[in-house]
């Protein structure tokens, strides 16, 4: 019973960085009906980056603060630079867009940090917190950072005039802007933002899968998996997927299929959620008009 | 008076299609001036062409200044609110985001409360239904706050594209009383397309009569109505 | 009069235009077909072995672009069905003793139904959902083919071996040549099977569902099948190519089905021209041999090298869709002239 629990709570710590991952990905999904497939690797470029500044001596917090900064910028400029010019492009040019934004982050990443695979610290104290025995101090870290992330955004969202005016932005861009909204600006910041959030999921997630040019692959997927699952079009649907994904994974791993085929767990979500019902469980669903 | 707004040769197209054939229309300061046609003759486009919507050519004179550089996003700056065509309802969003965002431009904090005091005033019912979502919200409903969204920018020009459209008669009279009184007490102007010709005239003290593009026929409202021939052959009553 | 005199003028000059450019056509088919034929006997073992790869490549990209070019259902989990194909070969080569030829067109069989399969429930699946679906199935395949359960079949982690098959009939070939040459044959079919295919009523339907799908289905398309069966048809390319790559390598293992092979595949079609027959080949020569001379040059930049690969196809896919989105083969097709008669046939009238 205890080892049950331990796997549900371990997947809850994971859930959580996947939850985050695909809050990102819905934050450009709302905006312009696509998904980035480069968003895991953007994740883990800004991890490389808290990496090299942690390891030139920073303080962990000033790394992770300035490297959510600095990714919010480089989202930022991306959208602008690479996405931009591709508005009104058809879905097959633009993914095929974010597969090469993917490759030029991996590589690059490899390029610069090379493709060893390295240690990431943990911020959190190595002793367990108030007693809890069945997670890791990492664990419990990464979902009350989880939990913190989750809030601000939806305080952005609901209680900012910013916020109001991405959310406008996203559903009647017409409209918007005649009231006075900058709809490409709002873009480029729900870029950045998304940027911003994926870092968070990489360095939570680095201290527990270890850092490498590959390590957000697997990560993206279950962020797919928990996207799909509870809404690509609904933030806190796409949340809860994450954390439901994160233990269904776990468990899935410790009792059914074995850890060494996980990842096929994220397909069959993904898969049989698209099949069944390809709004999710929390989004709506779409018509094609004709 | 003096023109507010005034277009010299203003042109629209839709691609390579031209829907505008050099327009010469005026708003005067404080005043309602109403634009009537037929299905397709511009009204909407002409709208449309002043706030950027549309590729457009020729001078547009606001407050006697050239506004023909201006984006989209910019002419609200200028204090010029559009009610567009299909009223143009955040359909996810509250009533009260609605509202806020039609204030969106403005950081005069106290003075966007006592204009949310003002528009729940004029329409009651928006008020009641302030934390729903306005998709849900009748037709007229969704007219009356797209209006109150526009009157949060406090403009000193309106432009509304068929307030009418779609509405109960009892509705429409309604909107059209507040319209009256937010020109007289707001000293707000107003530049309306409609449909239903009679009731724009109402309104109305100065109208064009557009016929593809181009103005047919202009004049005081007054006028226009009395005069039996243009009633035949454009306003079909 | 003019009228009457202008047009057979007008006529026979097309007609000599065209059949000028049926002779250039014919031309360039006949010095292609002497470098494919006499390659073997100038090019050393290895290059050899390096242009089967090409061809193999040119198979797999070709059914990658009926689906993608051609249909318009984004697929980046191409290389999964080259796996499929790869691993039924070895399997039923050495657990069933099935002659090496023979299992070439079975595992076409085999990748056709898996294809038709996953096609299935991807037909409800608009253009961006396909595409998360098929990512999923290219980074979940080296862990699927790793499962331990088949491990007695797949050999695991340690993969597959085979024998190096020789030239059948006591050609006087060497083993690099025979195999060469019988890429060569695959190849030359399975490029006039596709040719066939979207020239014909079939091809003209899954560009219309690509193009407008409405229209299509007013028109009495059965929009689900066609696009089941492209799925299935271009797993069967995918197929057959990954058992001829089974055999030329002589080796498979479940680490060369990554991500970045599927991704190559779509680098391919891109380079190569999207809904473009004989671009494939541009693509093919572009993903063996980028990596090739990135892996020469790591005497210069060392272990970064292998980095060299992806960003060269990152930046060229994002340059490509910005600069010329149909391609090479598009662009030859464009330029006015000598060589766009070439890649074109000309238009009947």
């Amino acid at each position: 019973m205890s080892a049950l629990l331990h796997q549900i709570f371990s997947g809850l710590a994971m859930g959580g960085i996947y939850a985050i991952l695909a809050l990102a990905l819905v934050m450009i999904y709302q905006a312009t009906h696509l998904v980035n497939f480069a968003q895991g690797e953007m994740a883990m470029f800004s991890t490389y980056v808290a990496w090299e500044m942690i390891d030139s001596g920073m303080p962990y917090w000033a790394a992770f603060a300035l490297t959510i900064v600095l990714s919010f910028i480089g989202g930022m400029l991306i959208e602008r630079i690479v996405i931009r010019p591709f508005a009104h492009a058809p879905v097959l040019t633009i993914v095929i867009v974010f597969i090469g934004l993917l490759l030029i982050f991996n590589s690059v990443a490899g390029w610069r940090y090379s493709y060893t695979i390295k240690t990431f610290d943990s911020p959190f104290p190595d002793k367990r917190w108030f007693g809890n025995t069945l997670m890791s101090s990492h664990e419990s870290g990464a979902i009350l950072v989880t939990f913190a992330v989750l809030a601000l955004v939806y305080a952005f969202f609901r209680f900012t005039p910013l916020g109001l005016a991405m959310r406008a932005a996203a559903q009647n861009p017409a409209s918007s802007r005649l009231v006075g909204i900058r709809v490409g600006w709002m873009l480029a910041i729900g870029w950045g933002l998304a940027a911003a959030i994926g870092a968070v999921a990489g360095m939570m997630a680095a201290p527990i899968v270890y850092l490498d040019p590959n390590m957000m692959l697997g990560i993206l997927l279950y962020a797919f998996a928990g996207a799909v699952l509870g809404g690509i079009d609904n933030p806190w649907g796409a949340a809860i997927g994450g954390f439901t994904v994160g233990v269904l994974e776990n468990i899935a791993g410790a009792y059914v299929v074995g850890p060494e085929i996980k990842l096929s767990v994220a397909l069959v979500i993904i898969v049989g959620v698209l099949v069944v019902r390809p709004s999710g469980l929390f989004g709506r669903t779409l018509v094609t008009r004709v | 008076m003096e023109a507010l707004l005034e277009t010299r040769g203003l042109k629209a197209f839709y691609g390579p299609i031209q829907v505008l054939h050099g327009l010469d229309i005026a708003v005067q300061e404080g005043g309602i001036t109403a634009l009537l046609g037929a299905n397709g003759a511009g009204k909407t486009t002409t709208l449309r062409a002043l706030c950027a919507m549309v590729r457009r050519e020729g001078a547009i004179n606001y407050g006697g200044a050239a506004m023909n550089a201006r984006q989209t996003e910019d002419v609200v700056r200028l204090g010029i609110a559009h009610v567009p065509d299909g009223r143009g309802t955040f359909v996810d969003l509250t009533v009260e985001e609605n509202l806020r965002l039609g204030a969106y431009t403005r950081s005069d904090r106290e003075a966007v409360k006592q204009d949310f005091a003002r528009v729940y005033g004029y329409f009651p019912r928006l008020e009641e239904r302030r934390q729903q979502q306005a998709g849900t919200l009748s037709g007229g409903e969704q007219q009356m706050l797209a209006i109150s969204r526009a009157l949060m920018l406090r403009p000193k020009l309106l432009l509304l594209d068929e307030p009418s459209f779609g509405l109960a008669p009892i509705i429409i009279k309604d909107i059209f009383r507040i319209l009256r009184a937010i020109n007289r007490e707001d000293r707000v102007s107003m530049l309306i397309v409609e449909q239903n010709a009679n009731l724009a005239l109402d309104l109305a003290d100065h109208a064009y009569l557009i016929e593809t593009g181009r103005v047919a026929i202009s004049g005081p409202a007054a006028a226009i109505k009395s005069d039996d021939s243009v009633r035949r052959s454009y306003l079909g009553y | 009069m003019t009228l009457a005199n202008d047009t057979p003028t007008a006529l026979s000059a097309a007609a000599i235009a065209q059949a000028g450019s049926r002779r250039l056509q014919r031309l360039a088919m006949g010095v292609f077909c002497i470098f494919a034929l006499g390659l073997p006997f100038v090019a050393s073992g290895y290059h050899l072995f390096q242009f089967a790869q090409v061809l193999i490549y040119a198979i797999a990209l070709l059914g990658l672009n009926i689906l993608t070019g051609y249909n318009g259902q984004i697929s980046l989990g191409h290389g999964a069905f080259y796996a499929i194909g790869g691993y039924a070969m070895a399997i039923l080569a050495t657990k069933f003793d099935v002659p090496y030829w023979a299992t070439i067109p079975v595992s076409g069989l085999i990748c056709f139904v898996a294809g038709f399969l996953f096609g299935l429930p991807a037909l409800r699946l608009g253009g961006l959902y396909l595409a998360l679906a098929t990512f999923a199935l290219a980074v979940a395949t080296p862990q699927l083919l790793n499962y331990r359960g088949f491990d007695a079949w797949t050999g695991g982690s340690q993969g597959l071996q085979l024998g190096k098959p020789h030239a059948p009939f006591a050609l006087p070939l060497t083993s690099d040549q025979w195999l060469y040459f019988l890429c060569l044959v695959c190849a030359a079919l399975m490029f006039w099977a596709a040719a066939n295919l979207v020239r014909g009523r079939i091809g003209r339907a899954i560009i219309a569902i690509r193009d407008h799908p409405i229209a299509a289905e007013t028109m009495g398309i059965n929009i689900s099948f066609y696009k089941a069966m492209c799925f299935g048809v271009s797993a069967l390319y995918a197929g057959v190519a990954g058992a001829l790559g089974s055999i030329v390598v002589g080796f498979i293992s479940p680490d060369s089905f990554g991500l970045f092979l599927s991704l190559s595949f779509l680098v391919g079609i891109v380079v190569g021209g999207l809904a473009s027959i004989w671009g494939v080949l541009f693509g093919a020569l572009f993903i063996e041999f980028v990596p090739n001379y990135a892996d020469q040059l790591s005497d210069l930049f060392g272990e970064s090298a292998k980095a060299l690969p992806g960003a060269i196809y990152g930046i060229l896919l994002i340059g490509l869709m910005y600069l010329m989105p149909t391609g090479v083969a598009g662009v030859i097709r464009t330029a006015p002239g000598l060589l766009s008669r070439l890649f074109s046939r000309p238009k009947r009238v």
